[in-house]
């Protein structure tokens, strides 16, 4: 299904100015412009300014000359695509997934969903009717193939169904080659060509009759035209199906989805949650019967008012138990605004892996002191966010605080090659190593007396030094080597300490100290 | 009633016989509070050759005990543990505890004593480590008590290092005051530092008397060395117990 909201701007200001299609502000003339480098240029006019003779595309100027009293405002294009992007999720009601149309179109799959709307007719009625409800002049079409649908939507009247065992070609065949979604110079390469209905093309393309020489000559006319905005032939071959036309962004249809739809739409926050109670229990149900588990769940509250409230939680490890499930969508829905109420709830688990069945009760005895690693992890990240809890792994690299790096808690550690096992390391590692004070005997020897964070320590034994270059291949040339020094102070605390670089290394000046890891 | 969980005489006169003296290898107490200072990692290394050493009595008194050694452990900071003590550094912890250690960085003490509590709820962790820096706020004696009942009824060992802070009120218990000690020269270099070795203070203790101790990690086993006190034993330490009840009872501690 194609949906064109063909006065896109116009219904958002008309939305924004709090007026209805032909009166009070838009009753007077008006155009969108946005600022070029010849000067302002009209971006869309309303129908009183069309009927003054302003029209899209025209130089403010020339349109001034039309019609002096014109009223101007700026056109926000960024705003258009952005409300289209929320326009997309919502059309989202009528179909498992939406694809925006850019600038002022949409794209909803709508296969095997038009019976849950009473067939396509009613499916298009609706559109029509929640669309002018909310002040958009629409117009949608129902078509196989998404080409088919946009020129449909754009060339037809309203309401347009092409049933699938209908010819598309034949169908299609008054409508004008601009339905081909083609760019400017192109069309106008076929107007000059004289070919100005898809019929003709059709024809042609097809060589039919002695037309053969006709589609060679086309065929060589755009042999160099790999995109299909710029090529007719792929463009026809794309309405009538004969070459598939991925559209992005692909949701795949496997995901396990649940929804409620409610009678009463919801403002406080305890009904939420019973529904929320609900559609787990449901979407449990409904992983249990394809035997996978959720690791990321999409919590979509669609509200009175057009706007859709998404919460997203991801999981350690996959998993259906809906008490979980519940207790970590509490957590997240404190913030939801309800505005005018909830009408529409929506559990999707858009990542899912194969989780077989367990025993159910020996579970529920062992969920009654404790609860499962995975649903620790969990709970934890739904409270203290995503990188706050990691398990730290091994790094190849000799630099110490690159060769530990994080990951979630419970994901397989990759392969590393182990660390060398006369290499005495730190328990714990300062992020970043603090600057320190030293005194020592030689400026290349062992350090005897040191300040940090106010404090002297006199060093009392040392190992040392533990050479470590930089690494060239990641740093620039003038880092400078370190040596790692083991010392134990008088009091028996242990500490890591180096020394960045050498004297008369002619990479900068004296040598800085830092102490970086305390051993336990 | 049951005469003999009665305390004989013999015991009564001697607060030793039955409250026995802490020796590596007895039985472990599933909250301790370690005391340690910030600019020093010994409280960390001490909590883990504690957290070990109870693990390896568990083993001995019971074969049927599914390995405490597969089981991952929870280490928890807050902001102020990790800037001041830095975090863990992989390559630097016991070889055991190597790939399962999982760190939680809490923002509050308050996020820091949450997750404390659902580790302890978690059946698949071997123990907890908590560390906190100061005395902060959240860190009351309720909060202490709710993880003490949290570690007695999941029965997951609790560790909770205390960087930089005073003894207040805990239901902790054992409380430790843990400092590095001189380290026992290696074999093959006496110039350089040892394995680590530790000064501790046992000050409080529920089935132990109080007592001092020189902590030694010696890879296999965790071996103690008693420091005598210099003066007879006087009146037994409560910490700051005292001081900080005020007027209230000790009893309703």
């Amino acid at each position: 299904m194609a949906i064109w909201a063909s006065e896109l701007a116009l219904d958002r200001w008309r939305h924004s100015e709090n007026c209805k299609a032909g009166e009070d502000a838009d009753s007077e003339p008006l155009a969108l412009i946005t600022e070029t480098a010849h000067g302002p240029r009209i971006d869309a006019a309303n129908a009183a300014g069309r009927a003054a003779g302003a029209a899209k595309g025209m130089m403010l100027a020339d349109a001034r000359t039309l019609c002096p009293a014109i009223a101007v405002r700026p056109s926000d294009p960024a705003g258009d695509l952005a409300f289209l992007e929320r326009l997309a999720i919502w059309a989202q009601r009528w179909g498992p997934w939406s694809a925006m149309d850019a600038p002022d179109g949409l794209l909803v799959d709508v296969s095997a969903v038009a019976h849950l709307f009473g067939g396509e007719r009613r499916l298009l009625a609706d559109v029509e009717a929640r669309c002018s409800a909310r002040g958009l002049s629409v117009s949608a079409a129902i078509a196989p193939t998404a080409g088919a649908a946009w020129a449909l939507a754009h060339f037809a009247a309203s309401g347009a169904v092409l049933g699938p065992e209908e010819d598309i070609a034949a169908r299609l065949a008054d409508l004008p080659v601009a339905a081909l979604r083609l760019d400017n110079d192109v069309l106008l390469v076929l107007r000059r060509l004289g070919l100005k209905r898809l019929g003709d093309l059709t024809s042609v393309g097809e060589g039919r009759g002695d037309e053969q020489r006709g589609r060679d000559a086309l065929h060589r006319r755009f042999r160099n035209r790999k995109s299909p905005a710029a090529n007719p032939l792929i463009r026809m071959d794309q309405l009538a199906g004969r070459v598939p036309e991925p559209l992005l962004p692909v949701v795949p249809l496997t995901a396990a989805l649940v929804q409620r739809r409610l009678l009463e739409p919801i403002r406080h926050r305890d009904l939420l949650d019973t529904v929320v109670r609900d559609l787990a229990e449901d979407m449990a149900r409904e992983l249990e019967g394809r035997g996978e588990g959720a690791r990321r769940l999409q919590l979509g509250m669609w509200r009175v008012d057009g706007e859709v409230v998404v919460r997203e939680l991801e999981m350690a490890a996959a998993t259906r138990d809906p008490a979980h499930i519940l207790r970590l969508f509490t957590a997240r829905l404190d913030d939801v605004d309800a505005g005018f109420g909830i009408e529409m709830v929506r559990l999707r688990a858009s990542w899912a892996e194969p989780l077989g069945l367990d025993q159910t009760d020996l579970e529920a005895a062992a969920e009654a002191h404790g609860t499962s690693l995975a649903a620790c992890m969990d709970r934890l990240t739904v409270r203290l966010g995503k990188g706050a809890v990691q398990r730290p792994v091994l790094k190849a690299s000799h630099i110490p605080e690159r060769a530990q790096g994080w990951q979630p808690p419970l994901e397989a550690e990759p392969a590393t090659q182990g660390q060398l096992a006369f290499h005495t390391r730190p328990i714990k590692l300062l992020e970043p190593a603090e600057g320190i004070a030293v005194l020592y005997a030689s400026p290349d020897g062992y350090p005897q007396r040191f300040r940090w964070r106010g404090e002297v320590f006199e060093v009392a034994r040392v190992e040392g030094p533990e050479r470590i270059a930089p690494e060239w291949w990641r740093e620039k040339g003038t880092a400078r080597l370190r040596d790692y020094y083991r010392i134990e102070d008088a009091k028996g605390r242990r500490y890591w300490l180096y020394r960045l670089g050498l004297i008369g290394d002619g990479r900068g000046g004296a040598p800085e100290w830092f102490v970086q890891g305390l051993f336990a | 009633m049951d005469m003999a969980t009665l305390p004989r005489a013999a015991e009564l006169s001697r607060a030793g016989a039955r409250n026995p003296r802490w020796h590596p290898g007895s039985a472990p107490a599933l909250h301790s509070e370690i005391f340690a200072p910030a600019n020093e990692a010994s409280g960390a290394g001490a909590a883990f050759a504690l957290a070990m050493d109870g693990w390896r009595s568990a083993a001995r008194q019971d074969d049927s005990l599914p390995a405490a050694e597969e089981r991952a452990v929870l280490w928890v900071q807050d902001r102020a543990a990790m800037r001041a003590g830095g975090r863990p550094y992989r390559p630097g912890l016991p070889e055991v505890l190597r790939h399962r250690l999982i760190h939680v960085a809490a923002k509050t003490p308050e996020d820091a004593l949450f997750a404390m509590e659902e580790g302890m709820r978690c059946r698949d962790l071997a123990c907890v480590i908590g560390e906190v820096a100061g005395n902060p706020r959240a860190m009351d004696f309720t909060a202490s008590r709710r993880l003490t009942l949290a570690t007695e009824k999941h029965g997951v060992p609790l560790l909770l290092i205390r960087l930089d802070a005073k003894a207040d009120l805990s239901s902790a218990r054992m409380r430790w005051r843990i400092g590095s000690a001189q380290s026992a020269p290696p074999l093959w270099n006496p110039q350089a530092p040892g394995r680590p070795a530790w000064q501790a203070e046992l000050f409080r203790s529920r089935t132990h008397i109080p007592g001092e101790w020189i902590l030694r990690d010696e890879h296999s086993f965790l071996a103690a060395e008693r420091i005598e006190p210099a003066s007879s034993p006087a009146a037994p330490d409560h910490g700051d117990l005292g001081e900080r009840a005020g007027t209230r009872s000790l009893a309703a501690l």
